[in-house]
C-alpha cells in the first residue's frame, strides 16, 4: 500500500500565523457564549453590591436592634428594616458575603476532594478504583439535603456557625465531581498522548501535572462552579428550615425569620422578597455560568464568528 | 455474489435526464469557493475548484490532510457549517444547480441526486435504532406514497447489492463488524439511485481484505445505477486500481486532473510529480524520497502559486501571479505556470 | 440465564448497601451529638406542665429504657437495623403512641400524587427545552426560552411557592391559599372532591415544576451538545432526513438515555423540595409531618422519614436499572 509521503525538510517553513491577543479572543468568545457572559455579569454585579454594602454600611447594622423596626424601603433605609430591627441593606451585604464564604469554602473543598479521589481512582485503577467508585455510587441515592437536615438538626444550636454549615454542606456533595473527573481521566489515560509521554520517560507525576491536568481544567472549573451552586443551595435550604446559624443574616435565615413572623400576611413584603431576589440572582447566575462552561468544555460546539 | 434484477430496481427514479453512459456530464463543479472565518483569520479552504464528471466515471481525489478534499465533498452536499461559508461557484448535478436550491429542495436532493458515504462508518449509524429503520427513514424522507412492502423491497435490494443478507435489517449497529457497517452506509447511499456518489475515504479504518471487498462493492453498485463516483483518499495504490481519473488537491486548489494512466506515468504538475516519484516502487527499494518543506497553513498562503516555495521548477512569475486553471490536450487540467504556453497552443489550435 | 441472575443479585446488593449506609448515618449522627432528644422533650414539658426536677430524671430514665437507649451501642445498632428491615421506625416522641410509620402512611397519599405528576411533567418539559436549546436548527426564539428556565433553577421551589401563593393566591385570589381541599368539605370519592383537590394542587405543583425544570434543561442541554456532534447525527443530515426526524430519532433518543438514569435521583431532589413546599401550602403530606417534627425536635420522626425516603428512592433506582436495557439496545444481553 502506497501513501503520499510527506517528510519534513528544512527547505521552506510557512510563516508564523499571528494569533490575536488573549484578551481579544476572550471577549470574542464571550460575545458568542452569551449565557456565560450574562452569568458572569450578574455575578460581578452581586460582588460589587456586596463590597459596596460592606464598605459603606456598618456591618453591625446587620444584627437585631440596630435600626427602627419594620420600616419599608426609603431613602434612609434603602432596603427597609425588618421585625427585629435589622437594616436590610447591611444584612443583605453581610449575608451575601457569608453565603459567598460558605459557597467558596464548601465548593473548594468538595472540588479538591472530587479531583483527588477521581484522579486516584482512574489513574491507579484496581481495587482503589472499585472501592472509590462503589462508595460514590452507594452514597448517591441518599437524599443529601435530608441527611444534612439530620446533621444540622442534631447539632447544638450554639455550634452552628458559617463554617460548620460549610462542612455539613460538603459532606455528601463530593461524589459528583469524583465520578466526573474519574471518567475524564479514564478517557485521557487511554489516549495516545499519555502513552507517548510514558514512552518518552516522563515520570508519573510529570504526566499528571503536565499532560492530564491542563486538559482537565475546564471540567474542574465546571465541577467547582457546580459545587459552589450546590453548597449555596444546600445552605439556603437548611437556613430556610431554621437550621442555620440563626444570629447571622444569611439570606435563608432572613426568609425563615420572615416566614415565622408571617411577613407576607402582615404586609412586610420587602422582608422576604429581597433575599429571595438576591438568592435567585446568585443561583441563576451560577447556573448560567455552568451552562456556559458546558459549551466551553465541548470543543465541538465552539463556533467562531 | 447475488445477481440482482437490474430492470426493476436499478431504474433511476428521480433522474430528470436519461443519461446515456459517458456522453452527458452528470456532475459539473464550477469555481467553487469556501472560506472559513476563524478567530485567527480567514482560511480559504477551496479556491476556484472546477471539474466535470460523466455518468459511470470514477474520479479519485487525492491530497494531504488539509488540502480540501473533504471540504469539497461537504461543499457539494452543502453541508459546510459555521465558521465555514460557501462563497461562490456552482455545482450542477444533471440539470439541477445545487447552490441555487432552497434549504428544503437541497434536503431532498441529498441522497436522491447526490449521495455521501462517510469516512469512518464506525459511528455513522444510529446506535439505538435498527439498521432497517435507518434505511427506511431515508426512503420515507424522499419518496412519499410508496407502500410499506415497496419500501422494504427497495431496502432489501440495496442490502443485497452490497453483499449483505437482508436479515441485517433487524440488527443494531453495534452487532455489525466494521466492514459490514461500511457496506450498510454504501447501501444507504445507493437506495435512491443517485447520479453522483461521493465516497470519503471509505476504507481507511479497514483491513486489506475488507478494503478490497468494499471497493469492489462500490464498483458493482456504480455499474448497476450508472452513477458517477468520487473517491476521496490518500492511498495511491487503491486509486490506481479503482479509478478512471485522478484529481490532486493542494492548499485548497485543484492542481491537476488527469486520467489514472497519465497521472502515474507522466504527471504534469510538480506537486503531482513529486507525489508519484515519492511512491516506493520495486525498482528502487529502500530509497524514500519526500517532498521538502511543509504544506502551508491556509491562513497564510504564499503569494502567487501556493506550491512555489517547495517547487523545484519555480520561476519568477510563480511567486507573484496565481497560475490559472489550464486545459491541456485530451482534457487534462493543470494549474501551473510551466504549462501556460502549452495551454495557449491548445486554445488556439 | 446466570448472567441475569448475577445482575439481579448485584442490584439487590446495591440496594441493601444503600439502605444500610443511610441507616447507619441516621443512627450514629444523632447519637454523637450532644443533644439528648428525650431530655429536651421532657425539659420542655416540665417547663410548661410544671413538674419537679427529681421526677424529671426518673421519667427520662424510664423513657430511655422504653426506647432502648440504655443498652450498649452495638446492641442498639443491631436492634435498629433489625427494625429498619421491618420498616419499624419506632414511636414518635411528639405524637406518642403513634408510630412513625403511622404518621408516614397517613401523610403519604397526599404527597405521592403531587410528586409523581410534578416529577414526570418537569422531566418531560425540562428535557424537551434542554434538547431544543442545544439544537442549532431550532428557531432562535425557542432556544432563548430555555434560558429563563435555567434562571428559575435559582428559585428553590420554596420561594417559588411563597411567591405564587402571595401573588396568585393572596393578591389575585385566583387559586386557593392552601390546604389539600376546601375548608368544610369532607373527603369522599366523588369527582367534585377530586376536582377540588386538583385545584388545590395546582400552585404547589407549579412551584415544584418551575423549580426543578431548570435542572433538566441544564443537563439535557449539556447532553444535547455532545450528541449533536456525533457522526450519526451528521450522517442523518447527509441522508437528507427532515430536521424533525433527525431531532427526534437521532438526537433526542440518544440524548435522553443518560437522563433516564437521572430520573430516580431527581425524585430525591423533588421530594426534598416538596417537603418545604408542603409546609407553605399546608398540605397534610409527608413534608408537613417532617417540618413539624423538626420544629418540635421529634427525632424518631425525622430520622424515620429520612430513612423511608431513602429506601423508596434507592428501590426506584434499582427498578429503573431494569428499564434501561429496554431503551438502549447496546446494553441488552446476548
Amino acid at each position: 500500500m502506497a501513501s503520499i509521503a510527506n517528510t519534513a525538510g528544512a527547505a521552506w517553513m510557512p510563516a508564523e500565523v499571528r494569533q490575536p491577543g488573549r484578551l481579544a479572543l476572550l471577549l470574542r468568545y464571550l460575545r458568542r457564549n452569551k449565557g456565560l457572559a450574562i452569568g458572569l455579569t450578574i455575578l460581578l454585579l452581586l460582588v460589587l453590591f456586596t463590597i459596596v454594602g460592606l464598605l459603606l454600611g456598618d456591618p453591625k447594622h446587620a444584627y437585631p436592634l440596630s435600626a427602627p423596626t419594620k420600616r419599608p424601603p426609603s431613602w434612609q433605609y434603602p432596603l427597609g428594616t425588618d421585625f427585629f430591627g435589622r437594616n436590610l441593606l447591611s444584612a443583605m451585604a453581610v449575608g451575601m458575603w457569608q453565603t459567598a464564604v460558605i459557597g467558596l469554602l464548601a465548593g473548594g473543598i468538595g472540588t479538591v476532594i472530587g479531583v483527588v479521589l477521581g484522579f486516584l481512582s482512574a489513574y491507579f485503577g484496581g481495587w482503589i478504583d472499585t472501592s472509590i467508585r462503589s462508595i460514590c455510587q452507594i452514597l448517591t441515592p441518599i437524599p443529601v439535603l435530608l441527611i444534612q437536615v439530620v446533621v444540622a438538626g442534631s447539632l447544638d444550636k450554639r455550634d452552628v456557625t458559617i463554617y460548620t454549615m460549610a462542612l455539613i454542606v460538603v459532606m455528601l456533595a463530593w461524589m459528583g465531581p469524583t465520578l466526573v473527573i474519574r471518567s475524564q481521566v479514564l478517557t485521557m489515560k487511554e489516549r495516545q498522548f499519555v502513552s507517548v509521554a510514558k514512552l518518552s520517560g516522563v515520570s508519573d507525576l510529570g504526566i499528571i501535572f503536565k499532560e492530564i491536568l491542563p486538559c482537565l481544567l475546564p471540567f474542574i472549573a465546571a465541577a467547582f462552579v457546580g459545587q459552589v451552586f450546590a453548597a449555596v443551595f444546600a445552605s439556603f435550604y437548611l437556613a430556610v428550615l431554621g437550621l442555620g446559624p440563626l444570629r447571622e443574616p444569611l439570606l435563608g435565615n432572613i426568609i425563615w425569620s420572615a416566614q415565622t413572623q408571617g411577613a407576607f400576611f402582615n404586609g412586610w413584603w420587602w422582608w422576604p422578597i429581597e433575599p429571595a431576589v438576591a438568592m435567585i440572582l446568585i443561583l441563576g447566575s451560577l447556573a448560567l455560568i455552568i451552562m456556559g462552561l458546558d459549551e466551553l468544555a465541548n470543543p465541538r460546539v465552539r463556533r467562531s464568528e | 455474489m447475488n445477481s440482482i434484477d437490474n430492470q426493476t430496481w436499478a431504474r433511476p427514479i428521480l433522474r430528470s435526464l436519461a443519461a446515456a453512459p459517458g456522453i452527458e456530464p452528470v456532475l459539473q463543479v464550477r469555481n467553487l469557493e469556501v472560506t472559513y472565518y476563524t478567530d485567527a483569520g480567514r482560511a480559504k479552504a477551496l479556491d476556484d475548484v472546477s471539474f466535470t464528471l460523466n455518468a459511470g466515471e470514477k474520479l479519485g481525489m487525492v491530497g494531504e490532510s488539509g488540502s480540501g478534499k473533504s471540504t469539497l465533498a461537504l461543499a457539494m452536499m452543502r453541508m459546510i457549517k459555521q465558521p465555514g461559508r460557501i462563497e461562490g461557484g456552482e455545482v450542477w448535478v444533471g440539470n439541477t444547480e445545487l447552490m441555487s436550491l432552497d434549504d428544503e429542495a437541497m434536503r431532498k436532493a441529498r441522497l436522491s441526486r447526490i449521495a455521501y458515504i462517510p469516512q469512518g462508518a464506525m459511528n455513522s449509524l444510529n446506535p439505538v435504532t435498527r439498521i432497517g429503520a435507518q434505511l427506511v427513514d431515508a426512503v420515507k424522507s424522499h419518496l412519499h406514497g410508496e407502500s410499506r412492502s415497496a419500501i422494504e423491497d427497495r431496502c432489501a435490494q440495496a442490502l443485497r447489492s452490497v453483499d449483505l443478507d437482508p436479515s441485517v435489517s433487524r440488527m443494531y449497529a453495534h452487532e455489525l463488524s466494521g466492514g459490514m457497517k461500511q457496506r450498510v452506509c454504501i447501501a444507504i447511499g445507493i437506495l435512491l439511485s443517485p447520479q453522483v456518489i461521493i465516497a470519503d475515504e471509505p476504507t481507511s479504518a479497514l483491513d486489506v481484505v475488507t478494503q478490497r471487498q468494499v471497493m469492489e462493492t462500490i464498483d458493482r453498485v456504480k455499474e448497476q445505477i450508472n452513477a458517477a463516483v468520487i473517491l476521496i483518499g490518500h492511498d495511491m495504490g487503491l486509486m490506481a486500481q479503482f479509478v478512471d481519473k485522478v484529481a490532486v488537491m493542494y492548499a485548497g486548489r485543484l492542481v491537476e486532473v488527469s486520467t489514472v494512466r497519465q497521472m502515474f506515468t507522466e504527471p504534469k504538475h510538480p506537486y503531482a510529480r513529486a507525489l508519484i516519484s515519492s511512491l516506493p516502487n520495486l525498482d528502487n527499494k529502500g530509497v524514500f524520497q519526500g517532498i521538502p518543506g511543509l504544506a502551508p497553513s491556509l491562513l497564510r498562503l504564499p503569494g502567487g502559486c501556493a506550491f512555489h516555495p517547495r517547487c523545484a521548477h519555480a520561476m519568477e512569475v510563480c511567486s507573484t501571479n496565481r497560475p490559472a486553471v489550464l486545459t491541456l490536450k485530451g482534457g487534462r487540467v493543470v494549474t501551473c505556470h510551466l504549462f501556460d504556453a502549452e495551454a495557449a497552443n491548445v486554445q488556439s489550435a | 440465564m446466570s448472567t441475569t441472575l448475577k445482575l439481579i443479585v448485584r442490584r439487590l446488593l446495591f440496594l441493601i448497601l444503600v439502605i444500610w449506609s443511610a441507616s447507619t448515618i441516621t443512627f450514629f449522627v444523632p447519637r454523637f451529638s450532644s443533644r439528648n432528644a428525650i431530655r429536651e422533650r421532657f425539659a420542655e414539658l416540665a417547663r410548661t406542665g410544671g413538674f419537679s426536677p427529681d421526677d424529671l430524671d426518673k421519667i427520662i430514665a424510664a423513657m430511655q429504657a422504653q426506647f432502648g437507649l440504655d443498652k450498649p451501642l452495638l446492641q442498639q445498632y443491631g436492634d435498629y437495623l433489625w427494625s429498619v428491615v421491618h420498616l419499624d421506625f419506632g414511636y414518635s416522641l411528639n405524637k406518642y403512641p403513634a408510630t412513625v410509620l403511622d404518621l408516614i402512611s397517613q401523610a403519604l397519599p397526599w404527597t405521592i400524587g403531587l410528586l409523581i405528576v410534578t416529577t414526570i411533567l418537569s422531566f418531560i418539559i425540562g428535557n424537551l427545552l434542554g434538547a431544543i436549546a442545544a439544537w442549532p436548527k431550532a428557531p432562535q426564539w425557542m432556544r432563548f426560552v430555555a434560558t429563563p428556565f435555567v434562571l428559575l433553577t435559582g428559585v428553590p421551589p420554596v420561594l417559588m411557592g411563597v411567591l405564587l401563593l402571595f401573588f396568585i393566591g393572596f393578591r389575585l385570589k385566583l387559586l386557593p391559599l392552601g390546604g389539600a381541599y376546601s375548608i368544610g368539605v369532607i373527603p369522599n370519592w366523588s369527582w367534585g372532591f377530586a376536582l377540588d383537590m386538583g385545584v388545590h394542587q395546582i400552585l404547589p405543583g407549579l412551584a415544584l415544576i418551575l423549580g426543578s425544570v431548570g435542572g433538566w434543561v441544564l443537563s439535557m442541554r449539556g447532553m444535547g451538545v455532545t450528541i449533536q456532534g456525533e457522526d450519526y447525527v451528521n450522517f442523518a443530515e447527509h441522508k437528507g432526513l427532515s430536521g424533525f426526524r433527525i431531532f427526534r430519532d437521532y438526537y433526542l433518543r440518544n440524548a435522553l438515555l443518560p437522563q433516564v438514569t437521572g430520573f430516580a435521583l431527581a425524585l430525591g431532589t423533588v421530594v426534598t423540595s416538596a417537603i418545604v413546599v408542603e409546609g407553605i401550602f399546608g398540605l397534610p403530606g409527608v413534608g408537613t409531618v417532617l417540618q413539624n417534627a423538626i420544629k418540635s425536635n421529634d427525632f424518631p420522626v425525622i430520622y424515620g422519614i429520612v430513612l423511608f425516603i431513602t429506601i423508596v428512592i434507592a428501590t426506584l433506582m434499582v427498578l429503573l436499572e431494569f428499564v434501561y436495557p429496554l431503551l438502549d439496545p447496546r446494553i441488552r444481553k446476548q
